[in-house]
């Protein structure tokens, strides 16, 4: 057996797969499928300062090897999920983190600073790239000066591993990993969603009812792939990635990349037992080509 | 408990040109399935389709191990489903959802095109419980109601059909039988029509389920795609209903779309 263990910053993964927040609820949803346990880390849903309700019907369109979605951060608000939710899930033998969002620094500060009270978290991801929303979200991603400020923000009043995600829809990715790097995050997590947008002919009208969405799925692997490999050579931060994987052979891609971590997001739907097969197909690919462990050939392009 | 399993495809019967009915055996013993629970079914080999398609459970035979599901050919998923055959399998995540409660002795069922599915499973589960209930079919005209006569071993069936083609012209709403007293009514169709039907309930303080139909992505309550604006805020079709208590949807029955 090939050792799979890898590191992001203080946490320690059993294996380099995760999922990806809002594509795997709070873990709980996939229980009838697979043991949650086998898994390297759950990222929970993005968790906002107060509960939202999200953008109206119908957020999600269906694209070529792709799918839109407008969801816009439902969620229960971090007040119900470090009461209600955290105690159900908090002792799934696996890295439970918390995708922090918002729409203020102030707001962002105090999820964090929530979160931060809950033993069995040892980390957040800090959403600054959600397209989906009209305040903050993505506009806190697309500026390095920003971005650095809300990560500096947070860095104060949380101590625990601190990874900020990346948005796609920018200019150049490596010049916001470099600024929320300074800024103190423990590493980065890319990509988010592409901004993008679908009609529908025949009624000549939008698909989704907030006119653009973010794009997920295979379609989107090619840049994220890219994008990670640029990062990763650009930062000394553990890099964890993301976008359109739904095999082992797609999480290979990010780790060569460079990437210490992967992030399973819109595969979940079509297979919610998906993660555990990467787990198994990345042990497979170690033993066929005899390599005893995984970190070796991370970051190897 | 969900489960994904690879299905055998042991019957295939296309019903008009609409419609196609898929016989399905599971490879163990199927889990109990409530009536108004659905599928999420994998469209393989198809470029263009990426996403499960969720088609709600017709039919369940627990001594042949196999579910049945009525299908209306809409789009290009379904359409490539029509294009399977006898001895090929099929990937299901199932049983989804929350069906009917098969409340009420004197329960009256309302189905419109495709939405006439569930309340197959439905009528069955009735009868089970000694309960006959009363059957309202309705269509724009007789070719769109894809299972006619099967029904009538569970309940009395009505038709309403636009054209007159089948039983009386009109809606469902319109049909005599429509304004009977009943105690309960399940519905499931076109939205305007469970909208219609769900009002009437609303008015005559009769109990009432709707079965939703929205654009999902996942069917298990992870990716929050296929939420209805409930009278407590968005809740997943997929995974609170599709089958909600019409007293909880006060803003969707006054809402015009």
């Amino acid at each position: 057996m090939a050792k799979l263990e890898t590191k992001i910053h203080n946490i320690v993964l059993k294996n380099p797969v995760m999922t990806a927040s809002g594509t795997f609820g709070y873990g709980e949803e996939f229980a009838d499928f697979i043991d949650l346990s086998r898994l390297g880390g759950i990222v929970v849903k993005g968790t906002t300062g107060e509960r939202r309700q999200g953008n109206p019907y119908p957020r999600m369109a269906e694209t070529p090897a792709g799918m839109l979605n407008a969801v816009g951060l439902q969620n229960v608000g971090v007040g119900t999920f470090c009461k209600e939710v955290y105690p159900r899930i908090k002792d799934i033998d696996t890295n439970i983190l918390v995708n922090v969002s918002g729409s203020s620094i102030e707001e962002y500060c105090s999820v964090a600073e929530q979160v931060d009270a809950l033993d069995n978290v040892p980390g957040i991801e800090l959403n600054i790239s959600c397209p989906n929303v009209k305040k903050g979200g993505m506009g806190f991603g697309t500026d390095p000066a920003m971005a650095a400020q809300v990560v500096k923000e947070v860095r104060k009043v949380y101590r625990k591993t601190l990874i900020v995600k990346l948005t796609p829809n920018v200019t150049s990715i490596v010049d916001i990993a470099k600024a929320v790097e300074q800024a103190g995050a423990d590493s980065v997590s890319l990509i988010n969603t592409l901004l993008g947008m679908a009609i529908d002919v025949e009624r000549q009208r939008p698909c989704l009812s907030t006119i653009t969405g973010g794009l997920s799925g295979p379609c989107v692997k090619p840049i994220a792939v890219r994008m990670v490999w640029q990062v990763a050579h650009a930062v000394q931060i553990p890099v964890v990635g993301l976008g359109g994987i739904s095999c082992a052979a797609d999480a290979l891609e990010f780790l060569m990349a460079g990437a210490k971590a992967v992030q399973v997001g819109t595969a979940n739907f079509l297979d919610p037992a998906v993660t555990v097969k990467i787990v198994d197909g990345l042990q497979d690919y170690c033993q066929r080509h005899q390599i005893e462990d995984i970190n070796d050939i991370i970051g190897i392009i | 408990m969900k489960q994904i399993a690879d299905f055998t495809i042991v019957g295939r019967e296309q019903l008009g040109e609409q419609y196609f009915s898929l016989t399905l055996r599971h490879p163990d013993q199927l889990p109990a399935i409530e009536a108004g629970q659905f599928v999420e079914v994998e469209v393989s080999d198809c470029r263009e389709v990426l996403l499960r398609r969720p088609i709600s459970i017709h039919d369940v035979d627990e001594e042949q191990n196999t579910l049945k599901l009525l299908v209306q050919i809409v789009g290009k998923g379904t359409r490539k489903l029509s294009e399977l055959k006898v001895g090929e399998s099929l990937n299901l995540i199932f049983p989804l959802g929350h069906g009917f409660s098969v409340r009420g002795e004197r329960p009256l069922l309302v189905g419109g095109g495709a939405g006439i599915a569930p309340l197959f499973h439905l009528a069955k589960s009735y009868s089970r419980k000694g309960v006959e209930p009363t059957i309202l079919l309705g269509g724009r005209t007789k070719a769109l109601i894809p299972v006619r006569d099967a029904f009538e071993q569970y309940g009395r069936v009505f038709y309403a059909t636009e054209d007159g083609s089948l039983g009386e012209k009109g809606l469902v709403t319109q049909h005599p039988a429509f304004a009977g007293r009943y105690d309960h009514i399940c519905t499931c169709g076109p939205t305007p029509m469970m909208k219609a039907v769900g009002r009437y309930a609303m008015e005559k303080g009769v109990e009432c389920e709707v079965s939703l139909e929205n654009m999902m992505a996942c069917g298990i309550g992870a990716c929050l795609c296929c939420v209805c604006d409930t009278d407590d805020g968005h809740k997943c079709v997929c995974k609170e209903g599709p089958v909600f208590d019409v007293r909880k949807l006060t803003k969707w029955l006054a809402a015009t779309k």
